[in-house]
């Protein structure tokens, strides 16, 4: 099979795609020439204005069909693969109890001036997400969720009162770059308040993340959209509980 | 007319009985309490404002200085008025007060008599300032004209920046908007002073500010009169500082305010006790004021899920209703909120939608109802998006909704662009222009599905509500019965911001307000009578 794609309309290699978007003109024969023209430059072969409307007074907005010049290589796309076996929440309660011996302990929190906990409580409120239960439901989990617009420095003290094996954090809010901000010093506080051996493992979380960045970053982890409680309950036992072992 | 629920009038009294008592003990608690922020509204309606150069405001700064000397436990009316003999103005007794250069005390004798005096005619600005936008509204309103359709149409903009809402808020209204709302910038609710003046700059909404208010309603007058219908503003009196929000928007002619009992204790972790003052205060100031009030319980289906807590909402509201009542507020001015949450992927969803839509409506005919869009089900997949909130607008038809807050299909994705703002318009447009008479159509059979669940939904709200009356709502709050938030009363955000009156507690907002502002329950059995 070709490892060489282009999109699918309705034809095998016809390369179709759809696409809308807004221009700051007052509708007539010059905007729609001009959207034309932009669909040209973004590699959109034989571009069809199907759709054309002014909004207020001197924008318009667009919907463009055409085909893409462009191909991609699936040999050459990089993404962080899952490195770790995904758990039914029994199997992450028994691996914790026989391997560990105690709970395992998740500070989670919203850093910064982030009010919005629908991806914290997704991950960590008993409720869940998606149908499944959150970390609060694990047994062997035992969970401390601080809730919206916690500051760094409260966020460390808490885990390392608690005894953290992990923290989780999540940014939705990303205005101004404010989640990778809000990571960066989270990360430094946490290096600069605990020794490498005895941090917790530091998760982040929010749609607009790149998976890939975690390093840059500072953290050991990022998910992205579509995550769900066993996502990341399977990766703190992969981490915290079997990878230990294998090292020991 | 919309459809009628057989629902048995004895268990809707009773639901209103158990609410009215589950009720009491906050109120009491309310009337027995003060806070930093209550004291701080008074000095903004006695004309106290500007701020200093860290942005501070003066009125923070005064009510520390007393705060830190003779505490809020009397009122601190008293003894800033009783300072105030020795300068030209609130003004510059702030200034010293911050430079440490005051020494407060409560006066006794003609000496408080004259401070009384002194802060009573004070604060009456505050309330002339209140009333004269009150009626300047109706003036409004009487020359320019309601929107000629139910539901209002609602629509929010949230650009940071105060100069760039107010040609988008111009252009939604233009657009169709019956109702502007303005976001507030992200973490508001948690700063224990209002910022001060124009802003410019703010995370994921605009700072809510006097000028900020100021701005937006003379621009918005405008348009009113450029599109020949009265364009309300609205804004968030929530969070730490929810009574001066309350007053700022009385002054200012906010038309709508969102206001809940308990949004800020759950979703915010503000101290219970905190809130529950907080909140009679501000309620009260909103009676005064004529705004229509929108509680949240929409929050509460965006953590719990929509069909097993569908009976939270309805406690949630009879709640509200209460507190409003009690506070002042007649039914015309409560808006009282629910949302279209249940996951499209249950079967009879959109029944189960319209059974909690149509118990809402019958439950409080009166009340200007705020249908609110799906926001937990939008995944990013705009196309589902877009279908998901035109059965929202339809079911918002159907069931006579008051006050339609238009969902977007970007959702979850983006703050919403020009584009998404007009399509989805263009969405409710549709369905209020194909189906605006159909609620008349709309008869569910009396033994039906939504009938039936509607009944369901009542009875576990009642049953919900005799367990608040047995445990105390302070403690149904600390046991996460709402939105799965578990909030105790001594915990929470600015709990050191509340102190309980003491005897001699003077406030002259407070007294005036309660002069004014009479529990609409008792008013309306000794109207009975």
């Amino acid at each position: 099979m070709s490892r060489i794609i282009r999109p699918y309309g309705d034809t095998t290699g016809d390369g179709m795609v759809q696409l809308s978007f807004t221009l700051p003109v007052p509708h007539d024969k010059r905007a729609e020439g001009a959207a034309l023209q932009l669909a040209a430059k973004m590699g959109l072969d034989g571009a069809m204005l199907v759709h054309a409307k002014a909004i207020g007074e001197g924008y318009t907005f667009f919907v463009v069909y055409g085909a893409s010049t462009h191909l991609v290589n699936l040999d050459e796309v990089k993404v962080v693969e899952k490195d770790y076996p995904h758990l039914s929440p029994k199997e992450v309660n028994d691996a914790i109890r026989e391997r560990l011996g105690r709970k395992l302990c998740v500070v989670g929190a919203c850093i910064g001036t982030d009010a919005h906990t629908v991806g914290i409580d997704a991950i960590l409120n008993i409720k869940g997400v998606a149908g499944e239960k959150g970390l609060e439901y694990y047994r062997e989990l035992r969970v401390v969720n601080l809730g919206a617009q916690v500051a760094v420095p409260d966020l460390v003290n808490r885990a390392v009162d608690e005894e953290a094996d992990a923290v989780l954090v999540s940014q939705v809010v990303t205005q101004k770059d404010a989640h990778l901000h809000n990571t960066r010093e989270m990360a430094a506080a946490f290096r600069e308040a605990l020794p490498p051996g005895r941090r917790p493992l530091l998760v982040v979380g929010g749609p607009r993340f790149d998976e890939g960045a975690a390093t840059e970053l500072g953290v050991d982890r990022i998910f992205t959209r579509g995550t769900t409680p066993s996502d990341v309950a399977s990766y703190l036992v992969h981490r915290l509980v079997t990878s230990r072992e294998a090292a020991a | 007319m919309t459809a009628e629920l057989p629902l048995d009038p004895a268990v809707v009294a009773r639901a209103r009985r158990l609410a009215a008592k589950a009720a009491q003990p906050v109120v009491d608690l309310a009337r027995s309490h003060t806070t930093v922020s209550v004291e701080r509204a008074t000095l903004r309606l006695a004309g106290l404002t500007g701020a200093d150069p860290d942005g501070i405001p003066w009125v923070n700064r005064l009510a520390d200085a007393v705060q830190e000397q003779v505490g809020i436990e009397h009122g601190i009316a008293l003894p800033v008025f009783h300072a105030l003999k020795d300068f030209p103005d609130l003004d510059r007794l702030a200034h010293a007060a911050a430079a440490d250069g005051v020494r407060f005390s409560l006066p006794s004798g003609p000496d408080a008599e004259t401070a009384r005096g002194h802060a009573r005619a004070a604060v009456q600005h505050g309330f002339d300032r209140i009333d004269r936008s009150r009626s300047r509204r109706d003036e409004l309103v009487a020359e320019i004209g309601d929107p000629p359709q139910r539901p209002w149409i609602y629509l929010i903009v949230a650009t940071g920046d105060i100069y760039e809402d107010i040609p988008q808020a111009q252009a939604a209204a233009r657009a169709g908007a019956d109702v502007i709302a303005v976001i507030r910038s992200t973490g508001q609710s948690l700063l224990d002073y209002v910022p001060e003046g124009a802003t410019r700059e703010g995370f994921a909404g605009t700072y809510a500010t006097g000028e900020n208010f100021r701005l937006m309603r003379a621009a918005l007058d405008e348009t009113s009169r450029e599109v020949g219908r009265y364009i309300r503003l609205t804004n968030y009196a929530s969070g730490l500082c929810m009574p001066e929000i309350a007053a700022l928007a009385g002054m200012h002619r906010l038309d709508m305010m969102l206001n809940d009992s308990m949004y800020g204790i759950l979703f915010r972790d503000i101290n219970p006790i905190r809130t529950f003052v907080d909140q009679r205060f501000s309620r009260q100031v909103h009676a005064r004021a004529g705004i229509i009030i929108n509680t949240g319980e929409d929050n509460y289906l965006t953590t719990a899920d929509a069909v097993e807590a569908a009976h939270t909402v309805t406690v949630s509201q009879l709640l509200n209703e209460r507190f409003a009542h009690e506070a002042g507020l007649p039914d015309p001015l409560l808006g009282l909120g629910h949302a279209f949450e249940i996951n499209p992927e249950v079967p009879e969803s959109f029944r189960l939608e319209l059974a909690h839509a149509l118990l809402a409506r019958q439950l409080f005919p009166d009340a200007p109802l705020k249908w609110m869009p799906p926001t937990k089900h939008m995944t990013g997949d705009v196309f589902r998006g877009n279908l998901l909130d035109g059965f929202f607008n339809l079911a918002g038809v159907m069931t006579g909704q008051s006050i339609l807050l238009v969902g977007m299909m970007t959702e979850a994705v983006v703050t919403p662009w020009l584009s998404d703002r007009d399509i989805a318009l263009q969405n409710v447009r549709y369905v209020l222009n194909a189906c605006a008479g159909l609620a008349e159509d709309f008869h569910p059979p009396r033994d039906g599905f939504i009938a039936g669940r509607a009944n369901q939904v009542l009875g576990e709200a009642v049953d919900l509500l005799a367990k608040i009356v047995d445990d105390g709502l302070l403690n149904a709050i600390a046991d996460g019965t709402f939105g799965i938030m578990k909030r105790p009363a001594d915990g929470g955000r600015g709990l050191d911001g509340v102190a309980k009156r003491a005897d001699d507690y003077w406030n002259p907002a407070a007294a005036e307000l309660d002069r004014t502002s009479p529990d609409q329950d008792a008013a309306q059995k000794e109207a009975v009578r």
